[in-house]
């Protein structure tokens, strides 16, 4: 696929602001401003896990609902609410789980247990 | 009301004029929550803190008021409450609801409570001193009045309801947690948020059970339950608030209040729990994406859901297989 925009990537311009939020800023500051100055670091943190797997993962989860007849989140949602999935009950704790890890996987991968 | 006093001399000039305290001097804001604001100040060398609502917060403080006084009253470690705008006449100079309390020394920062040297010898007897005032608290038997009955589960299923986002993992737990509810037992007052960042520490241990904005009638277990989710772990390796084993809380709760709890009804409470916490994570984003509030560490909140739909759906798992009565 042929990409419109030049380099850097999107991923790599939020990588060159991290690095210099950890580098340049988060040394200075203190307090309240250096909480928040941390927290803005693992926002971009996240944002580049999302972009590098964001993709893949969103393909990974469209097919694995229809895999429950479900055109969308709500709609899995719904029919657990309904009781619709019960006869595959273990089938989608188990799709649910690993859609839940994939969420972590971009936003905190640290907090996954070794299982 | 004409005008809001918001600077600390605006503020110790409207607290004299309401309540009679005089010669208040080192009057500072302290960081607040979304709800209100508090500020310490000085009455000589006493020590005093004072809370007031914001003015578009919806609650009502003098509920919590009432609650305070029942807590301190039934010997729970808790701030008196030494004025408040329930008690007064005519206007109110201060602007908004507002209570004035001691004030404790100690420590409520989780992360220092947990890994300090200087708390080494409290951790050792934090979750036991956790069971006894929360057995303490729910012994409390004055009619507090405003306190609702809140029935947690029909509550948080409406909240996930009209969150306006689909979360199977949450609607999995909600079907578990109406499998397996215990037999409803007694309701009495809960605190409602029970844990720490809400505790005051001292390097002796438990020193005051702090913002009881949440309280409500409940179920004793509850707030047992509340204290126990991994959010409130802060990273520590021991179920109780990170650094106790289950069993310390709950046997020194059965000889606090003579009611012992179950490890199964405390763990069903601990995910109840868990799900609540990941729906205020949501909430709290909300007030990002769609109130006045602008603020990347409120937003950051929202991708944090799924740290408690991941611990749930773990949970779950462990108590299907029989090991949640064993494992942490």
């Amino acid at each position: 696929m042929s990409e419109l925009h030049d380099p850097p990537t999107a991923q790599q311009l939020v990588e060159s602001v991290r690095e210099w939020l950890e580098t340049d800023v988060f040394p200075q500051v203190e307090g309240r401003l250096q909480f928040h100055t941390r927290v803005a670091m693992n926002v971009l943190a996240m944002v580049e896990r999302e972009l590098e797997l964001g993709e893949v993962q969103n393909e990974n989860y469209a097919a694995g609902l229809a895999a429950f007849q479900c055109s969308s989140e709500a709609e899995l949602a719904e029919k657990i609410r309904s009781g619709a999935l019960l006869s595959q009950e273990a089938e989608v704790e188990e799709f649910v789980m690993n859609s839940v890890i994939e969420k972590l996987r971009v936003a905190n991968p640290k907090y996954l247990r070794d299982e | 009301m004409e005008s809001f006093p918001s600077t600390p001399e605006e503020l110790s000039l409207a607290i004299t004029a309401a309540t009679g305290l005089d010669g208040i001097t080192h009057m500072r804001r302290l960081t607040g929550g979304a709800s209100r604001e508090t500020w310490s100040f000085q009455v000589g060398n006493e020590h005093r803190i004072i809370q007031r609502q914001r003015l578009t917060s919806p609650r009502d403080m003098h509920v919590e008021v009432g609650v305070l006084e029942a807590a301190y009253a039934a010997g729970v470690p808790v701030p008196r409450v030494l004025a408040s705008s329930r008690d007064l006449v005519g206007e109110n100079p201060v602007g908004t609801q507002f209570m004035i309390v001691t004030a404790f020394e100690g420590e409520t920062i989780a992360r220092k409570i947990l890994r300090d040297e200087e708390f080494a010898s409290a951790r050792k007897t934090l979750p036991a001193q956790f069971g006894t005032a929360l057995g303490k608290l729910h012994r409390i038997n004055s009619e507090v009045p405003g306190l609702e009955d809140v029935d947690q589960i029909a509550f948080y299923k409406e909240h996930l309801r009209d969150c306006g986002q689909s979360h199977p993992a949450f609607e999995i737990a909600f079907r578990w947690l109406d499998e397996n509810r215990p037999p409803i037992g007694r309701r009495c007052l809960v605190h409602g948020d029970f844990r720490m960042g809400n505790l005051i520490i001292g390097n002796e241990g438990l020193r005051a059970v702090l913002d009881w904005e949440l309280a409500h009638i409940g179920d004793p277990a509850e707030d047992l339950g509340w204290l126990c989710v991994r959010a409130w772990r802060f990273g520590g390796g021991q179920p109780v608030g990170g650094i106790g084993a289950y069993e310390d809380l709950l046997e020194a709760y059965g000889e606090a209040s003579g009611e012992y709890i179950s490890l199964e009804t405390l763990r069903w409470w601990e995910v109840l729990g868990t799900v609540k916490w990941g729906l205020m994570c949501i909430s709290q984003a909300a007030y990002h994406l769609t109130g006045s509030v602008r603020s990347h560490e409120l937003a950051a909140i929202g991708r944090r859901v799924c740290e408690n739909e991941y611990d749930a759906l773990l949970a779950i798992r462990e108590l299907k297989n029989g090991k949640g009565a064993t494992r942490v």
